[in-house]
């Protein structure tokens, strides 16, 4: 199968390692993988921000840099899902519209791609620890992927997986939100961290690099000892 | 009052908000309890999807017809004996409840909870013609006797803890008993049975109106509708122009849905209907009924692409759900409307410049979204607030600079290549051991709260390059 890794911007710049264990991940469940250069952001920071125009300019240089791909595949639920959202956006744009659609038809989150187009739920990977899971709002609710990636970490060897309490709730990060209201962001994810002790975890995974750095950088500020990992990190082991 | 509550600037309502250990500590618990009773309720239902999208396609069908379902409305109320007023602002409803209020010269009005009478201030309207107007509803009431806006649409009170009830019960109407809810809830049963007996008009809002019969109906716990409106002679309703249903059937759906969703039951205690007046059938029916239509800013909203705001049922399902509210409660919205309803119909009806900090009070997490039972994309909506804020925003400002700049650098791999590049070597001087505490520039504000992840090493793309390069000279 041909896939496309769609890094994130954020992984390709900051977190090298999450783009690095995808590709490997993809390959060694036999895929062919290739990494369009001209990939850039998927356009979210400006579009949530309100700046249509802006984030329209980051998505059509998306829409390109993968034209001829068959899968787009990439280690984060938000920014998938903000490629998903291309259709809506590009609506009534003659020129954007239908690539928009193809598009979004192909792209899809790592641990969802694995579990749902690959059929794959068990990696044979080995991890020891007592893990919890931060489920990332975007992913669950606007891609609507939920399970995958607990049902793949369940099968990792050596895993102890323990529920984090109000899961649900959102960690604070929602882009400028953490600029344009640090008060506010600041309880919710002191709360989260708050959380993520009560499990008494050593690590906290995730599947968006966004919240667990906000997470991260929230307990490191605290002085606790918990480590956040990509999930793709736990998965591309042996 | 209006929507607006009060002229305390944005900033310092979080602030006050996030203080208040109290008020968190009871939004939190409610929160917990009435999601916990949503989810078992949807759980229960088994197709609780397919019971929204039922929801969304009622609503969607009676707004899109909706002068057809008002005139039907109508029709039926005056055939029934009620008269039918349709008040394009909040002062001709006022002031036509007033004029009634004058010529019955009722000295007591008797009120259930209704958010449509706190926008448009009729509680001060009334009491300017001299009307002593008691609410009773127990939240709402509380609220009166101390002065004190509500913080949730469902559960005006959330903010309150029985000692503070006690306190005000006792310094406002002499009570001297315990702060145990049960013997709070008797004191208050007493003395709004005295206002029930005694008052001459009787106001109510109005969850469904049903065109088919010309019917108002009301959903309470704690049955004080029924006394409103079978008590006094005269009935006055007060509704929004979109809370109608074409039938009962709609009706049964949008009430199982709406009683689920804010506070995870089946059904209300009491659903009290209202069909026109002096009805012979109708032991209970009030001697004079008037309905009055409010618009106020609503029909504005019509054929834009906000209209699925007016779908709301005012479950207050995404209230209960989002974490902003939680951390923050109501009076921070500084809206009779808060939370992320209140943070997408606040500015439509009231505009902007008072409110422009609400759609940014929200991280776009989606949880309304995914809560509400009528299905309205309320962070969509918020986003495209803030996408009107942005067009509306004259002259250059830091953040649109920074905008175009993401621009430039999104649509362009070159650009984009060379920050990949630097952006290790660049944060170098603001990193220890991979984290960076105090950051330059745009990171500041983050790193007041929390650290900034340093580059982990060379950017994806170059290392894939290298390997690439390595991969062929093999
Ligand atoms: S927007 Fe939806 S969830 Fe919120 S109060 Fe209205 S109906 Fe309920």
């Amino acid at each position: 199968m041909k896939v496309s890794l769609f890094s994130t911007c954020l992984s390709d710049i900051l977190f090298a390692d999450v783009a690095k264990n995808t590709l490997e991940i993809l390959e060694r469940v036999g895929c062919e993988v290739d990494y369009p250069m001209e990939q850039t952001c998927c356009g979210q920071p400006a579009y949530n921000s309100g700046y249509l125009q802006e984030a329209k300019a980051s998505m059509k240089q998306m829409m390109k840099a993968f034209r001829h791909s068959e899968y787009v595949v990439g280690p984060s639920g938000s920014c998938v899902s903000m490629l998903k959202e291309y259709p809506h956006i590009f609506k009534g744009d003659p020129e954007w519209e239908e690539e928009a659609k193809v598009f979004a038809a192909k792209c899809y989150e790592i641990t969802e791609f694995l579990v749902d187009v690959m059929g794959i739920t068990d990696l044979g990977s080995t991890f020891k620890g007592r893990v919890t899971f931060h489920s990332s709002c975007h992913m669950k609710r606007l891609l609507g992927v939920k399970e995958q990636p607990k049902i793949l970490l369940r099968n990792v060897e050596g895993v102890e997986l323990v529920d984090l309490p109000w899961e649900e709730d959102c960690c604070g990060f929602g882009g400028t939100f953490a600029v344009k209201n640090p008060v506010i962001s600041q309880e919710m994810v002191s709360e989260k961290s708050r959380h993520v002790s009560e499990t008494q975890a050593e690590y906290l995974v995730g599947a968006d690099m966004g919240c667990l750095m906000n997470i991260g950088g929230r307990m490191e500020r605290e002085g606790k000892k918990v480590k956040i990992i990509h999930i793709t990190e736990i998965l591309n082991t042996h | 009052m209006s929507i607006k509550i009060g002229e305390i600037p944005y900033k310092e309502r979080i602030q006050n908000g996030i203080k208040d250990d109290f008020m968190r500590q009871a939004v939190s618990s409610a929160q917990g309890r009435f999601r916990t009773g949503r989810l078992t309720q949807a759980a229960e239902l088994g197709n609780w999807e397919d019971w929204r999208d039922l929801g969304e396609e009622i609503r969607t069908h009676t707004l899109e017809n909706l002068d057809y379902y008002l005139h039907q409305l109508s029709e039926q109320v005056a055939r029934r004996g009620g008269h039918v007023f349709f008040a394009e602002t909040a002062e001709e409803a006022n002031q036509y409840v007033k004029s009634i209020i004058q010529k019955k010269q009722a000295k007591k009005v008797v009120k259930a909870k209704s958010m449509v009478t706190e926008e448009i201030g009729l509680n001060k309207a009334l009491e300017e013609v001299g009307a002593e107007v008691v609410e009773s509803d127990l939240g709402e009431w509380i609220l009166q006797l101390d002065e004190d806006p509500p913080s949730h649409i469902v559960t005006p009170a959330l903010h309150k803890n029985k000692q503070q009830i006690r306190e005000t019960f006792a310094k406002k109407k002499g009570y001297t008993g315990s702060d145990t809810p049960e013997e709070l809830a008797a004191f208050a049963r007493e003395q709004l049975r005295q206002d029930f007996l005694s008052a001459d008009v009787g106001v109510t809002g109005c969850n469904f109106a049903i065109a088919e019969s010309g019917s108002i109906t009301l959903v309470t716990n704690e049955g004080n509708a029924e006394m409103v409106t079978s008590l006094p002679d005269t009935v006055i309703t007060v509704m929004g122009m979109e809370r109608i249903v074409p039938t009962w059937e709609e009706m049964e759906v949008l009430v199982s849905l709406l009683t689920r969703a804010a506070v995870g039951q089946k059904l209300t205690s009491y659903i009290t209907a209202i069909t026109g007046a002096g009805l012979e059938l109708e032991v209970d029916s009030p001697e004079e009924f008037h309905l009055v239509i409010v618009d106020n800013g609503r029909s504005k909203i019509l054929g834009t692409e906000f209209q699925s705001a007016l779908h709301c049922i005012r479950c207050a399902a995404c209230i209960n759900a989002c974490p902003v509210y939680r951390h923050i409660g109501g009076h921070a919205y500084n809206s009779i409307y808060p939370g992320p309803i209140g943070a997408v119909i606040t500015p439509l009806l009231e505009g902007y410049d008072d409110h422009k900090e609400l759609p940014y009070a929200s991280t776009l997490c989606a949880a309304c979204t995914e809560a509400c039972p009528v299905k309205i994309p309320l962070h969509e909506h918020l986003i495209r607030h803030r996408q009107i804020i942005v067009e509306k925003e004259k002259g250059p400002t830091a953040e649109k600079l920074m905008m175009k700049g993401f621009a430039a650098w999104a649509s362009n791999p070159a650009i984009y290549n060379m920050s990949a590049k630097m952006a290790k070597p660049a944060l170098g001087p603001w990193t220890k051991d991979g984290m960076i505490e105090n950051g330059p520039g745009p990171l500041k504000a983050w790193t007041e709260v929390r650290d900034f992840y340093a580059p982990q090493g060379q950017s994806f793309r170059s290392w894939f390059k290298q390997r690439q390069k390595d991969g062929e000279s093999k």
